[in-house]
């Protein structure tokens, strides 16, 4: 019925419009809600880490969907890149400015993404920041935050990993 | 300390010809540092110059940019290519989100293996066709305005010229059912700055050759 820009979802119903592409969205989000920094210089570095975490997430986001025989493989491939290129950026920024908050000493988009990531990345692989103390601080800190510890708990509107039927569906909605 | 932005990136189009154009369009002249070899690529990983060990990366304004999105975002905004306010924002990034989408596909048929070739290419004269122009195509038939957005010139319509030639490139005749966007192709093609990058001489990258495809297998991979 003409509702879908690009005959894809996500599509959210928000303020008059119905808004699709994933990083529109948020973005829209995170600039209404003042997660996105206080000026172009932290909204780049906001930019830069989101997109990083962007990359590793599309890994975990992809991996319900992959063939069984190489299920292994992409979980090697998600703790490498996750252990070697990713969590210690953000381990460093955070033991470089000791602040609480990944950009600018206030919470931000940014450090939501992140929390998500470590969570998703920890079902897969739960030991995986056993390297990162920063990291493991900062997960403790934003959980605690009252609207995420909400989120955290059951009855949210939180959605479980994907299991075998989450994957049906999806396969049975997004095939030709 | 701020001089003119410098990109770093091998000598084609890749992911950094986006962030060519918008500079380009922006009336902004930049310097280009060449990866030849993977030993290049190395160094400038070693020398902690890539937050996450990948290239585009452009020096600006103090900082060491990565991620194209980010860098394209700081660009558009500091430069007013990016609407009036969160609204004509949130439009521009879905437009130009799809265009990415486009553009992706267009990027990577280069470097597809010769047997998926050809279902590569029908899948974007497919999607092109079918699932991009027609938004773009009716947007402008809508609002009868000259650009995507706002009635003002911004990274959407720059975006979606470098993708409409990009198509060209793939299919000479990929836009015949779409006289708006043939004759936006015109108009934003005529606008000073981008005329400018649109002659030979300019920093606008060719289509990627056959031959040179190894080559930057090899530094990437």
């Amino acid at each position: 019925d003409g509702v879908l820009m690009f005959q894809q979802v996500p599509l959210v119903e928000i303020d008059g419009m119905k808004m699709v592409q994933t990083r529109a969205i948020l973005r829209y989000i995170a600039g209404k809600y003042n997660l996105y920094g206080k000026d172009l210089k932290e909204r780049a570095l906001i930019d830069m880490y989101v997109e990083g975490i962007t990359d590793l997430m599309q890994m975990i986001l992809m991996f319900p969907f992959s063939a069984p025989e190489v299920k292994e493989k992409n979980i090697d491939s998600i703790k490498e890149k996750a252990t070697n290129r990713y969590f210690p950026v953000f381990e460093k920024a955070l033991k470089q400015h000791g602040q609480d908050f990944l950009v600018g000493n206030k919470f931000s988009w940014a450090d939501v993404q992140l929390i998500e990531a470590i969570l998703a990345v920890e079902e897969k692989i739960p030991a995986v920041l056993s390297g990162f103390p920063q990291l493991q601080a900062f997960k403790t800190r934003m959980s605690n935050m009252p609207t995420i510890k909400k989120f955290l708990q059951p009855g949210s509107p939180r959605k479980p990993p994907p299991d075998e039927r989450y994957i049906e569906t999806v396969l049975k909605i997004f095939k030709k | 300390m701020s001089g003119k932005p410098k990109l770093h990136y091998f000598n084609g189009r890749g992911r950094m010809e986006s962030i060519r154009w918008l500079l380009a369009a922006a009336g902004v002249e930049f310097e280009e540092c060449f990866l030849e070899t993977k030993d290049d690529l190395k160094k400038l990983q070693k020398d902690g110059s890539l937050l996450f060990q990948q290239v585009p990366m452009v020096e600006i304004d103090g900082m060491k940019m990565v991620q194209t999105r980010a860098i394209s975002n700081y660009i558009a905004t500091k430069y007013n290519l990016y609407g009036k306010d969160l609204k004509e924002r949130a439009l521009i990034d879905m437009y130009v989100e799809g265009v990415i989408d486009l553009n992706e596909l267009l990027i990577t048929y280069a470097f597809q293996p010769a047997d998926k070739k050809e279902q590569h290419f029908a899948t974007i004269v497919d999607k092109a066709t079918n699932r991009y122009f027609p938004v773009y195509e009716k947007v402008l038939k809508e609002h009868g305005q000259d650009f995507l957005v706002g009635n003002r010139f911004s990274r959407a319509d720059v975006q979606l010229l470098e993708t409409l030639l990009m198509a060209e490139e793939c299919k000479p005749d990929i836009l015949a059912k779409f006289p708006l966007l043939q004759s936006f192709k015109a108009r934003i093609s005529n606008i000073p700055t981008i005329k400018k990058f649109l002659q030979p001489g300019s920093q606008r990258k060719p289509p990627i050759q056959e031959k040179d495809v190894p080559k930057v297998m090899k530094i990437f991979y």
